[in-house]
Formats: C-alpha cells, structure tokens, sequence
C-alpha cells in the first residue's frame, strides 16, 4: 500500500500563488500520489469506482484546498458525496477506510489572529473544520492536525517558501509513518 | 350502354359514391350503407347506368384482399400465435354451429337438405369487408370484442376452402376426387413458398426498391406484391385474401410495414368501395319486388339468428356483454364469401339458378342491415353498457412515448441515451441501407417519410409525448414540425438544427432544438485548450460561458435575420463582449474578485 493520496482541488489553478507552490513542493516525493481533481474531473462527472479504488491502495488521504467560504471546492465536496458510500465508507459493511489517516491542507486568506473568538470569523480553524473531521471520524479514518497556510494574502515569497517546505517535510514524514497529532477532539470531550 | 369505356364507367362510379358517402355518413348511416345503396341506385334494378355488376365485383373483390393484406400487416406471427385461440376456437364454433343451426332449421321447414346445408355454409360468413371497414371506422378495432371479431372473420375467410372442397364432393356427380389432393398439395407447396420468399427474399428486394428513392416505384412494387400473392393464391383456388393476409402476416415483421401500409391504404379504400357498390348493384331487386316477404323475412331471420348465436358464442367465450354485443353486432351479417360458396354450389349444380338468386338477394339484404345495428350500438346499446369503463387507446403495439425521427448520427446518440433510461421509441428512418444497417445491431426502424401525416398517425404521433426530429434535411425537418404542431399539438418536439439559419427559424417556432454540430465543436474547441496547456476544468468553464452566449445572441438575432447589416453589426459587437468574458474568466482577470481562492 502507497502511503498517501493528495486530492487536490482548486477551480482556478492558473491564479493560484500558494496552492501551486505547496503542491509543487510535494510532487515526485516517493509514495505520494497527488490527484487533481479540477483536472480530472472539469465536468464534475466523478469516476466513483476508480477514486475508490485509489482510496483503497493509499494509506493516508489528504485533502489539499484553499479554504473558501469555511468549506472546500465544489468539487471535493462532490467527491465526498459520490465517492464515501453508503456500505463502501460508512453503514452496513462500510468499512474499507477503517484505519487509514486523514488530514487536510488548506490555505487561508485571512491571518491566523482571524480564527478566533474574539476575530472577524469567530471560531477556531480546527472548530470550522468540524465537519470534515467528523466526516472522516465517520468513516473510521485517523484524523490528525491539519497543515495550515494561513493570510496568504500578505504572505511573503520567503514565509511562502517555508510554508512549503515545511509541507514537504509533512508529507515526507506521512511516508515514514510518522502521523502528527491526531485530533478526534470529540474523544476528549 | 354496352359501349362505354372504362373511364365513363369510372365516372358513374365516382359519381355515385361522391354524392352518396358523404350524404350517409353525414345522416350518420356510416361509407358503407353509402356505398350499397349508391350501387343499387346505379345497377340494372336502379338507374341501369351499368349492366354487368357481376364483372365490376370480381374485379372489386381485390378490395378485400387488400383489406386482408393490412389486416395481416397488423397482425404479425407473434400477435397472430397470441390470438390463436379465438381463432380457432371462436372462428371453428361459429361457422360449425352456424351451419349446424341453419341447415337443421332449413331441414324443419321442409326445404330439400343440401339447400339448407349451402344456406348454412353461405350464412356462416360474415363480411369481412363490412366488419372490418365498420369497426375501423368506429376506432373499435382494438377493443376485445373488435379483435374476437377480427379473429373470427380470418377463420372464416380459411374456412371457405374446406367448405368449397365439400360442396365438390355434394355436387350431383362427385367425380374429381384425386384431382382435388393434388390441388390441396399445390395449394400447401405455394402457401409455404410465399412464407419462405417472404421471409427470406423480400426484405432485401424492398430495401432495393426503397433505395431507388422514388415514391411511385414503391408504391408500384407494394401493388405489385399484393396483385401478385392474390393472383397466385387464386390460380390453385384458395381466396385471395387469404394470400394478400398470409403476405400482410410476413410483412408485418418488416421494417416497411408502415410504409407499406400507407401506400395500400388508398387503394384498398377505393376497391373496397368499388366492392360494396358491386354488391349493392347484385342486389336483384326484382326479388325483393316479387317475393319480398322472402327476401325480407330470409334476411332478417339469418340476422337475428346469427346474432343470437354470436351472443352465446361470446358469453361462452367471456366477452363482456358490452364486447359480446359489439362482436355479435358487427358479425351479424351475411358476408361476400357466402356470394363465392353459391356461385360454386350453383355450378357444381347443388342448388338451382333461383335458389341462389334467393339466397344473394338475401345476403346483399343483410349487409344492409349492419350499418343500420352498429347505430343501435352506438346510441342505444353502448351507452347502456359502458358504465364508466376507461377508454381503451388501442392495443397496437409498437406505439411508444417516444417517436425519434431520422436514425443517423444524432438520432441514434439520443435513441440509446432515451432507452438506456428506460424509455421506449419508435424509430422512423427515411433511408434503407441505414435502416439495415442498424438492425444488424438490433435495432428496428422503420422507412418512411415523417413529413406525411399518415405515417405520423401510424408511428402512434396522436399518442406519443415526445417526437425528436433528428433527420438532416432541415427544410423537411421544419414541414414535420409545423405538421405535428397542426395536428398533434399536445405532443412535445424537440428538434435538430444544423445551420445557424435553421436555428433562427426554430426560435421563431419555439421549439426547443439544438444545433446538430455545436455540442461537438464546443467539445472540440475545449480539448484544443486543453492541449493548448489551458487547465481542463477553465478550458470547460470557457466552452460553457460561449454556449450561453451564443444561445442567447441566436434567441436575440432570430426576428433581425433578414436584415443583413444589423446582423453583422449586431455579430460584431457579440464577438467583442465575448472577447472581453472570456479574457476575464481566464488568467487576465482582476484577482480580487475571487481572492479566496490562494
């Protein structure tokens, strides 16, 4: 089994700054699969055998996406809707994902200091990230602490060039079968 | 008189008919009452405008060989094997009882027995023409007392051969009897001929004729392949009809059925006609003058007596009573056969020149009856029985949802895509060799023309939800449209346009359509993106941002077309607000807008 597949989503590739680059950073790692979904699937119209199939021969999913709206793209939530299947991820006989890891990617446009209670959006990333993690919890994946890029607006080549970097140590790490912190924060509560 | 030719005659005919059908079928009386009397009218007994009835009815007698080849059209094996029971069945009990009934009652009032076996044999028969021309008319061919009629008549129509073998054998000096096997022989050797040339040989020489292109050669070849079966058919003695059914049978598997069944129509209309004024001129109304009371009460009497047989014969078989009496009704006369089995009996001497006179003037008294009880059926019997039953569409097969038009390029892409979800479609395709080709692959089309109303009502348009015009010939593809509109109006369409041009008129129209080549050039131009190094899911978004704004600058330009500056103009300006949009869709854009995507 390889040891993590990279979805990757983003609408617009060719205005993308950050998101290219992390992905840039991560491609030819040994193991890692990156799957652009945008560019797979520019009619929206998802291959559900083959994508779970990928799922199957991966041991870590990751979702890379700029986080728009405190959601994905459309289109990995369309991924998510067709793909995680009654009886393939959850139900009766849902079972295939139990086990495997999860995490996410996202950039953000905002700083940090924003996710807060006291900021412009109120929650925490981890809080606003809830559904995901739930989602995955759902399926019996490990989830662990995202890989956070946040005010990208402001973010200099040199933080960017850290930041991406740092992404490829992550996923050289994923590789390895190192896992950082896993967050199933329900667990402790 | 004797001198006239074949076109004065043709005039008096015309005539009669042109002044007497619409007269009866306004009175409500119905074409074939019409037809009768507008022959009474002008044979010998009437205006004398023609004298040799006996001539115009052998000829007219095609009519109902042509009645039986659509008839067998309709019928293909499958739904012949499915009605095989009442066939059998109903048709042996009827004619059996009928002639046991008449011929026992003939023998009770002391007429000499094999008169009374003849009048049983002759009165078994019913009109097939009559029945059949009656029930169309009234759109009842389809319901279960209509289709235990239908299977009756063609029982009756194969029973008149047994039934002529046997009048051979009463005949005075019963001599020819081996001459007889080996004419039954023949006769099984060439039924089983037209089986297998009309299995196996037809299909490709109508596909050749079809492919010729031209409308009249196969008009000429359907006429020609009836004529022929019926003349062959009579040349070893069996009816006609039953030949003209046998072939109607092997085509109704064929793919030029309703081609077929178009090009007859008409012709089998006027025959048939031709057919009941012949009858109505045979009428030897110096009979009902001298012995009325025994025309009259003969006429009478075999009408009753059939309908009560008919009645049992259909409570026996489970009709219901509102099917049993439509059956019993529409049988209850006395049919043409009858007039062939006198003729035979006559000339093998069984019954004397004025016990047949008797006996016809009776059978052509009969079929006057029946237009007069179908009234009684519709206005009285009907209503009284028919207590809320759901209208019956028909049990034609073969008519689906879906009509698809033109079974090339585009049409067979929207054909699978429709049956692939489960809908049913009726395919018309104007082209054999395409045709051929594609049942190879299973599927079935049939020829024909859809810009004629006739094969619209045939393909099942009044029924139908959708057509889909797929055929190239826009021209014809927007004469079909304005067709359906016309006469199908609750049927919705959804067309093929080629051109731009064609696509203004549809807009005018209001149909929905779509332009034949568009999908696939936007398609095109999105893949040449791509490997222009454009990301797939841009090159997408652009090749749907144009489809919008050329559907909405067609909608737009449709009422200006024919103004060729504004239109250019009007282009131009399109052209440059396109630029502009999908500039700002792709790299060049103001980040801003979208800055949440990093």
């Amino acid at each position: 089994m390889k040891p993590a597949l990279v979805l990757y989503a983003h609408p617009n590739p060719e205005e993308s700054r950050v998101n290219r680059q992390l992905r840039a950073a991560i491609e030819g790692i040994e193991g890692i699969t990156v799957h652009d979904l945008y560019e797979t699937y520019p009619d929206f119209f998802i291959d559900v055998p083959r994508e779970q199939a990928l799922l199957l021969e991966h041991q870590a999913i990751v979702f890379q996406h700029p986080f728009y709206w405190y959601s994905c793209p459309p289109l990995l939530k369309e991924w998510m809707n067709r793909v995680l299947e009654y009886g393939f991820a959850y139900g009766e006989g849902g079972d295939k994902l139990h086990g495997k890891h999860f995490l996410q990617a996202i950039t953000t446009a905002g700083p940090e200091a924003r996710y807060r209670r006291e900021g412009i959006n109120h929650f925490t990333l981890p809080e606003l990230l809830r559904p995901f993690e739930q989602s995955a919890h759902l399926c019996g994946l490990v989830t662990h602490a995202p890989f956070v890029t946040c005010g990208v607006k402001s973010l200099s080549d040199e933080a960017l060039r850290e930041s991406a970097s740092s992404y490829r140590s992550l996923l050289a790490d994923l590789t390895a079968g190192r896992y950082p912190p896993a967050t199933n924060t329900f667990e402790e509560a | 008189m004797a001198t006239q030719g074949v076109l004065a005659q043709g005039l008096v005919y015309l005539s009669a008919a042109v002044i007497a059908v619409p007269v009866f079928k306004r009175l409500g009386l119905g074409s074939v009452l019409g037809y009768l009397c507008a022959g009474a009218a002008i044979g010998p007994w009437g205006l004398a405008l023609v004298r040799d009835p006996e001539a115009i009815l052998h000829f007219a007698e095609f009519g109902v060989a042509l009645l039986l080849f659509l008839v067998g059209l309709e019928l293909n094996a499958q739904r012949l094997w499915q009605l095989r029971v009442p066939i059998l069945g109903m048709g042996n009990a009827q004619v059996i009882v009928t002639i046991a009934v008449v011929a026992l009652l003939g023998i009770s009032f002391r007429t000499e027995w094999r008169f009374a076996l003849v009048a049983g044999m002759g009165f078994a028969m019913s009109s097939t023409a009559i029945a059949l021309q009656t029930l169309a008319e009234k759109n009842l061919l389809g319901t279960p007392g209509g289709q235990a009629g239908v299977s009756v008549l063609l029982f009756q129509d194969i029973a008149v051969i047994p039934l002529m073998l046997v009048l051979g054998l009463l005949s005075a000096g019963a001599e020819s009897s081996s001459m007889d096997w080996q004419r039954i022989g023949t006769a099984i050797g060439l039924i089983l001929g037209i089986i297998a040339v009309g299995r196996y040989l037809l299909r490709h020489v109508l596909r050749y004729v079809a492919s010729t292109g031209s409308r009249e050669i196969f008009i000429a070849f359907s006429l020609l392949l009836v004529i022929g079966t019926a003349l062959l058919m009579q040349s070893v003695g069996l009816s006609m009809a039953l030949g003209t059914f046998l072939a109607g049978v092997i085509l109704g598997e064929s793919e030029y059925r309703h081609e077929l069944e178009m090009d007859i129509e008409p012709f089998k209309g006027l025959l048939l006609g031709l057919f009941f004024i012949a009858v109505g001129m045979s009428v030897d109304m110096g009979l009902f003058a001298s012995r009325p009371m025994a025309v009259a009460g003969l006429a009478c009497g075999v009408v009753v007596l059939k309908i009560v047989l008919l009645l049992a014969l259909a409570r026996a078989f489970k009709l219901s009573s509102q099917d049993g009496w439509l059956f019993g009704l529409v049988l209850s006369q006395v049919g043409e056969f009858a007039f062939v089995l006198f003729g035979v009996a006559l000339s093998e001497q069984v019954i004397s020149k004025d016990q047949a006179n008797l006996l016809n003037a009776a059978v052509a008294a009969s079929m006057m009856t029946t237009p007069l009880l179908m009234l009684l059926h519709q206005h009285v019997l009907s209503p009284r029985l028919n207590r809320a039953q759901p209208v019956s569409a028909g049990t034609i097969e073969d008519r689906h949802p879906v009509i698809v038009a033109g079974f090339g390029r585009v049409g067979q892409v929207v054909t699978r895509v429709l049956t692939a979800r489960g809908f049913k479609v009726t395919l018309i395709e104007h082209d054999p060799n395409q045709i051929e080709r594609v049942r190879r692959f299973g599927w079935k089309a049939y020829y024909g023309d859809v810009t004629r109303l006739d094969l619209l009502g045939s393909a099942g348009a009044a029924t139908a939800q959708l057509i889909v015009l797929a055929i190239d010939d826009a021209d014809q593809a927007l004469r079909a449209a304005r067709l359906i509109r016309e006469h199908f109006p609750s049927v919705r369409l959804v067309v093929r346009a080629q051109s731009r041009t064609d696509a203004y008129e549809w807009v005018e129209l209001g149909i929905p359509f779509v332009r034949e080549t568009f999908g696939s050039a936007l398609t095109l131009a999105e893949r040449a993106l791509v490997s222009m190094g454009v990301p797939a899911y841009s090159a997408k978004r652009a090749a749907q941002q144009f489809q919008r704004h050329d559907e909405a600058l067609i909608e737009s330009l449709a009422s200006q077309r024919h103004d060729q500056k504004t239109l250019i103009s009007a282009n131009t300006q399109a052209r440059s607000d396109l630029e502009q949009l999908l500039q700002s869709e792709g790299g060049a854009r103001v980040s801003d807008k979208e800055a949440g995507w990093h």
